[in-house]
């Protein structure tokens, strides 16, 4: 029994579990020490790894919306060439679909990165949930942003806007009130947008887009740990900027259809 | 002034709650919310009822035994203050002032206002440490501690560890206790030594409890009656992030949870 229970103990100092390291000193306990700590220890449950914990979820997602911003703003500058000749645009979407392998290792990444994102997002967020079982009956936010309480609302419906999108634009399936042309880029957005509703609902996504990265923008700089007193309140106020500026850009398009700049 | 106390009564953890409301004829303005509990709870007892338990302690915002969430707020309107350093004054005279208690499930409800914190001792006790070698006491200037170091582990220290960042998340999550106690003692020299396995295990510890997740919010630190800064989380996830990479090999093994996750 004794042999057994110091066994144990000597298994776990190698495994260098940091419970035995913070109730025994190693380099000087003798065997019966060590049972009589064995004895008090408190039940141990299972070690949690780095995607087992909370911090380690955000910091994939943190990364992972990091190369969506990235996206965000390449497409951005890409979209709008549709303030110039239609030929830019259209030789700019020929090039895309050309890169032969690297389109298809760009998608596959990115691909990747949204469904880490979602997965995070969603083993979190039913985390949460089971977090508080009874809710309070009254509650008053005091310090908090709406962008930042509504994160598991902007994200899904972005998501459906981004499948929506993909089917009218790059698949060419749904294009209501107008023939989709591959190839031909211009023509297709300025068809797409003529359509009120499509305009509309594009209109609506990006602005939760943008609310979406007004909060995320500087959370994730939170969730890999970099945070400086002076810094970080200007951070803020950058995220918000530059989320502003990325709906200015991409709502643009649809509104100078609407109004007949873009023809 | 006249207000009504709509509180939560519950006996105990298993039997169901429910808010009583109590009119209230004479508050004192200058009364704190605890006195104001207390005056409540002598007319209970006269009356033969059972008096409104909470928890207390030195009544001066420094112990961290306080706390309940009134009007919807973790200690109440008042910023950067505790439940027992609120007055009266802040209501209005016929108020109904709704109390509640801290609603999270890794802080199990012992009966009214008194729920069992036992959770973050756990984080505590998992990492809450640094190593010093006995014998002669240091020289005063042996060890030299930058003026922001300084500062910036003391703001974290300001930690009471009363629970009201978990209350007041709407995740319930405990980064910002998690992160003040990381913050206090790994921007010090002297925590420096356990600097990794002391994020590894807090942060393991806080996983294994039934907590939620940071979302950034900022909830916490409104609440906080410290204002301890959201910049404590980054400084825990920065550490954790750097141990996981440097110390790979060792898993950290949390002690079972205080609530058992469902």
């Amino acid at each position: 029994m004794c042999r057994f229970a110091t066994q144990n103990r000597v298994e776990e100092l190698e495994n260098g579990s940091s419970h035995t390291l913070r109730s025994t000193f190693p380099d000087t306990t003798t065997g019966e020490q060590l049972m009589a700590t064995a004895q008090v220890m408190p039940h141990q449950t299972d070690p949690v790894t780095f995607w087992q914990s909370s911090n380690g979820k955000k910091v994939v997602m943190a990364v992972t919306g990091a190369m969506m911003f990235a996206f965000i703003c390449g497409h951005m500058l890409g979209n709008l060439q549709m303030y110039e000749a239609p030929e830019h645009i259209n030789a700019y979407g020929h090039f895309l679909h050309n890169l032969g392998e690297l389109l298809w290792i760009e998608r596959g990444v990115f691909l990747l990165a949204i469904a880490l994102h979602i997965l995070a997002a969603v083993q979190l967020a039913l985390r949460s949930q089971v977090a508080r079982p009874i809710g309070y009956s009254r509650s008053q936010m005091i310090n908090s942003t709406y962008a930042s309480r509504t994160m598991y609302w902007s994200g899904p419906i972005v998501l459906a806007f981004i499948i929506f999108h993909l089917l009218q634009f790059t698949a060419g399936y749904i294009h209501p009130h107008a023939q989709f042309v591959a190839g031909d880029v211009y023509n297709n957005v300025v068809s797409g947008f003529q359509v009120w509703w499509v305009s509309a609902w594009y209109i609506f996504a990006i602005c939760l887009l943008g609310l979406h990265l007004s909060h995320g923008l500087w959370s994730m700089f939170q969730s890999v740990g970099l945070a400086h007193p002076r810094l970080s309140p200007l951070l803020r106020k950058a995220a918000v900027a530059i989320a502003t500026l990325i709906v200015l850009g991409y709502i643009s398009i649809p509104i100078s259809v609407l109004l007949g700049f873009i023809k | 002034m006249k207000l009504t106390l709509k509180i939560w009564r519950q006996k105990s953890s298993n039997e169901k709650g429910a808010f009583v409301s109590y009119p209230m004829d004479n508050v004192d303005p200058e009364m704190s919310m605890l006195e104001c509990l207390d005056v409540l709870n002598e007319t209970l007892i006269l009356s033969g009822e059972i008096p409104v338990a909470f928890e207390h302690d030195c009544r001066e915002g420094i112990c961290g035994s306080c706390g309940f969430v009134i009007n919807g707020v973790a200690h109440g309107p008042e910023r950067g203050t505790t439940a027992c350093q609120l007055t009266m004054r802040h209501f209005k005279d016929g108020d109904e002032v709704t109390i509640e208690p801290w609603r999270a499930e890794a802080f199990p409800l012992i009966k009214d206002l008194v729920v069992n914190r036992r959770a973050l001792d756990h984080i505590i006790e998992a990492g809450g440490y640094i190593s010093v070698s006995t014998g002669q006491a240091p020289g005063g200037n042996d060890i030299l501690v930058g003026k922001e170091s300084a500062e910036e582990s003391m703001d974290a220290a300001a930690c009471i560890g009363c629970g009201a960042c978990v209350a007041a998340c709407p995740n319930a999550s405990a980064a910002l206790f998690t992160g003040a106690k990381i913050t206090h003692l790994g921007t010090l020299p002297q925590g420096e030594p356990e600097r990794e396995r002391r994020a590894l295990s807090m942060v393991a510890q806080m996983n294994a409890e039934a907590f939620g997740n940071c979302t950034s919010i900022g909830e916490c630190t409104g609440a906080c009656p410290k204002e301890i800064p959201l910049d404590v989380i980054a400084n825990m996830n920065r550490d954790y992030i750097c141990a996981s990479f440097k110390r790979r090999e060792e898993l950290p093994t949390p002690v079972a949870p205080a609530v058992q996750r469902a």
